[in-house]
């Protein structure tokens, strides 16, 4: 297996969803029974096919950091546009993630969509998404990703407002959309900052750069800057506080696209984006970044906490968990940050697919009963699934435990070396208030997620439908199934109480900033001892290869922190998470504890948590409004101002006109009529001479000859 | 007294004038054709006198023998027209004949 191989084959990989989604939308009408099937086989071979490129880069080719190739696109006056596709352990981890989760997310939609109207469109759809999503995954500059990164920004649009009929989908659809393009705008803005003060486009020509004393603009304001903008994107698309409110409405969308978008991929993609760019931020930027990460992160759980609609406790618990991801980058945790990113792309997908399954089955019951007035995705209509539905609710259950971070699951590993990670920050640095974030929005997480599974699953069933829900068939429980055991913490690390000793952590070391030292922690410079490899192996066939470092202890000052922390994070992990999950169970499960008084007492709280902190009020009063008025203001000025202008020069003119028509009509007119009148005064004389009579003629030439003789002579 | 070349010229000029005299005055275009061969006439007196005293040539006679002929094809023609205006108005009166005007 070559390295050009594997390149060729990611790019196949990244084709093939392409052609998914071509084959069936211009077939819709021929696909309509094996429209699911085609698209679903295409996903599997890409699987496959991903599975090997992984092996090939993680196992073959461990020790080269980056495979890649560049390819000169066009010239725009000196400067060439160079695009190409590269794969590094990160891209080659995620490969899998997307490819497994839109795999199992296409065959559970084959049930889960079943009568849809526009059964084969939905799978059109999520193939031109798979197709986007792998583009951003494999992209090794950053006009490759922006072109893909918009692509997602449509294709999730499409996916979002897939039941467009419904108006709050539509407007899902549309609240996404432009949400995303706020950050997007940022994104882009970062990228012209780059492009303008390195001339390229490329990750490591970037890096390269900056690591040799280049600055953009030959300030360090800039790069800060440039840093935040680019993760600005990262703040659209993994709906980061302040841009966070268009994941919660795209729970419109159908539950599959939820699992796929909003748990694994398209809420990852900002994630993965942060990880890419990771060298170039500096100390500033990333502050920035951790507040931001651990402010939504514990800002979603406390909405989570009282929301009842299924899907959206779990879209807030997805915006809390990528808060996690990116306050976990933030404070220089890379390893772990990416960790969770794959980790929850797995129990997060388990739980939004289960919730489909609940969905699906509340769906048919109602059915059944001819009830429609039911919101069959409200958990207090539920209760009692455990007995209908235990496929689903041990899945459930397994994913619930692992985003609770108990031990023995992955999500227990990941999350542990977050907090770790803060701890170690906050050590470091004194901000102390992201760790103090982290640990009470774990709190919140492991009390919300009980308080969800007890009141759907647990309990007497509350209503007549949720009695007669019955478990889906194989479709649906399979990829449950598959996910809820990928979040058993051995595929990660051996020792189930520390992943920083498996084989994820040793493949996904910290990438290494390239920012000068005095704009950087100093925790996060490399060690001295460490020996630099700068020995380049270009091959012949235009690859870039970078040796990775020797193996050393410990990469920085801020890694050995993390070990040194791991085990008061671990323990204070434990004792919170255990506390959250007793404080449900004693709630909702025992009712020791009457939840009515409690909100009674805390009405003010639990209002703000429920109304989501306002924040769409806030937006709607500020921004909306703000838009719409200056809208107005505009339109005024266009009508009144623009319009008066071209109004008065058209009403000059007609002035204008009106006295040179006057001029024409009286004085040129005047004087030719003039003429005429006077020739034809002449002219009247004139015809009395001509009297038709020949002899008066012959008379008057006689005479006048006579005349004329006499006066000559 | 001897007749000379004045005395031709005269009476030429003395019928040349009573030809105008004719043509102004007579109501009749067939008088009026009439005046004219009384002016033709004496152009051709006129032709003749001055070849028979300024040398003897042709050049005059020729010129009358033209004019006489001319005189002939002119009459001709005018009796034809004046036989179309009398068809037209049942008189040749050519006060009355004035559509020239139009």
């Amino acid at each position: 297996m070559s390295q050009v191989f594997i390149l060729n084959l990611s790019l196949i990989i990244l084709l093939l969803p392409l052609l998914s989604f071509l084959i069936i939308i211009f077939n819709q009408k021929r696909t309509i029974k094996s429209a699911p099937y085609i698209s679903t086989i295409i996903l599997g071979i890409d699987l496959i096919l991903s599975l090997i490129v992984a092996y090939g880069k993680l196992v073959t080719y461990s020790d080269i950091e980056y495979l890649q190739y560049k390819y000169d696109w066009f010239n725009l006056g000196n400067k060439s546009i160079t695009i190409g596709i590269g794969v590094d352990n990160l891209a080659a981890m995620m490969l899998i993630v997307v490819n497994l989760i839109s795999f199992l997310v296409h065959m559970f939609s084959i049930e889960y969509m079943k009568g849809d109207k526009r059964y084969p469109r939905f799978f059109a759809y999520l193939g031109i998404f798979t197709f986007s999503m792998l583009g951003i995954v494999i992209a090794n500059n950053l006009l490759n990703m922006y072109i893909f990164w918009e692509l997602v920004g449509l294709s999730s649009y499409l996916l979002i407002g897939f039941w467009y009929e419904k108006d709050s989908a539509a407007n899902a659809s549309k609240k996404a959309f432009i949400t995303n393009r706020v950050g997007d705008l940022g994104f882009f803005a970062g990228i012209m900052i780059a492009f303008f003060a390195f001339g390229t486009f490329m990750f490591d020509d970037i890096f390269n750069q900056i690591s040799n004393g280049v600055l953009p603009f030959g300030s360090s304001t800039i790069l800060t800057l440039m840093g935040i903008l680019i993760f600005a994107g990262a703040i659209g698309k993994s709906a980061q506080f302040p841009l966070h409110v268009w994941l919660p409405d795209a729970m419109e969308g159908p539950t599959p696209v939820s699992a796929l978008i909003h748990a694994a991929t398209m809420v990852a993609a900002g994630v993965y984006l942060t990880a890419r760019v990771f060298p170039l931020f500096t100390a500033d930027a990333f502050l920035f970044i951790a507040y931001i990460g651990a402010f939504t992160a514990f800002m979603s759980a406390t909405i989570a906490i009282t929301q009842t609609d299924f899907k959206r406790v779990l879209a807030y618990s997805t915006v809390s968990q990528l808060g996690y991801m990116v306050m976990a980058l933030g404070v220089g945790a890379y390893t772990y940050g990416f960790f969770h990113l794959v980790t929850h792309a797995w129990f997060k997908a388990c739980l939004f697919l289960a919730s489909g399954s609940v969905i699906h089955a509340m769906h048919h019951a109602m059915h059944h009963h001819n009830e429609h007035h039911l919101d069959p995705q409200d958990i207090r209509n539920m209760g009692g699934l455990k007995k209908t539905m235990p496929w689903t609710y041990y899945t459930f259950l397994l994913a619930t435990i692992a985003i609770a971070g108990v031990p023995l699951t992955s999500g227990f590993l990941s999350k542990d070396g977050i907090l770790a990670g803060t701890l170690a920050f906050a050590n470091l640095s004194g901000h102390w208030l992201i760790p103090i974030f982290g640990f009470s929005a774990a709190f919140m997480t492991a009390f919300y997620m009980f308080r969800l599974t007890i009141l759907a699953f647990h309990g007497e069933p509350k209503t007549d439908i949720a009695k007669h829900t019955h478990e889906n068939n194989m479709l649906i429980r399979f990829p449950l199934i598959l996910l809820a055991i990928l979040s058993i913490w051995f595929f990660y690390s051996l020792n189930p109480i520390d992943g920083g000793s498996g084989w994820f952590a040793h493949s996904f070391k910290a990438a290494k900033t390239v920012v000068p030292k005095d704009l950087q922690y100093k925790w996060l410079i490399p060690n001295k001892t460490e020996h630099h490899s700068t020995e380049h192996n270009n091959l012949d066939i235009g690859f870039e290869t970078t040796d990775l470092p020797k193996e050393h202890h410990y990469l920085n000052k801020f890694e050995e922190e993390i070990h040194h922390q791991h085990y008061n994070a671990m323990f204070l992990s434990l004792l919170i998470a255990g506390l959250g999950i007793g404080l449900a169970f004693f709630i909702y499960h025992y009712k020791k504890l009457d939840i009515d008084k409690i909100t009674e007492k805390i009405k003010p709280l639990y209002n703000f948590s429920l109304n989501k902190w306002y924040f769409d009020e806030i937006y709607q009063a500020t921004f909306i409004n703000g838009t719409i008025g200056l809208s107005k203001a505009m339109f005024w000025f266009d009508s009144k101002i623009i319009d008066g202008i071209v109004n008065l020069s058209g009403w000059i003119t007609k002035i204008m006109g009106f006295l040179i028509g006057l001029f024409d009509n009286i004085i040129i007119d005047g004087l030719v009529n003039l003429i005429a009148w006077i020739i034809n005064i002449f002219g009247a004389g004139v015809r009395k001479l001509q009297s038709g009579r020949v002899q008066t003629y012959i008379l008057i030439t006689a005479i006048f000859l006579i005349i004329f003789i006499w006066w000559i002579f | 007294m001897e007749i000379g070349l004045f005395h031709y010229l005269l009476v030429s000029a003395v019928l040349f004038c009573l030809g105008v005299f004719t043509i102004i005055t007579r109501k009749n275009a067939i008088l009026v054709l009439m005046g004219l061969e009384l002016i033709l006439n004496s152009a051709n007196i006129n032709f003749i006198a001055f070849a028979k005293y300024s040398g003897m040539n042709f050049d005059g006679h020729v010129a009358a023998l033209f004019v006489i002929i001319l005189a002939a094809a002119e009459v001709a023609v005018a009796l034809a027209i004046f036989l179309n205006i009398y068809q037209n108005y049942k008189h040749v009166n050519i006060d009355e004949v004035s559509d020239l005007k139009e």
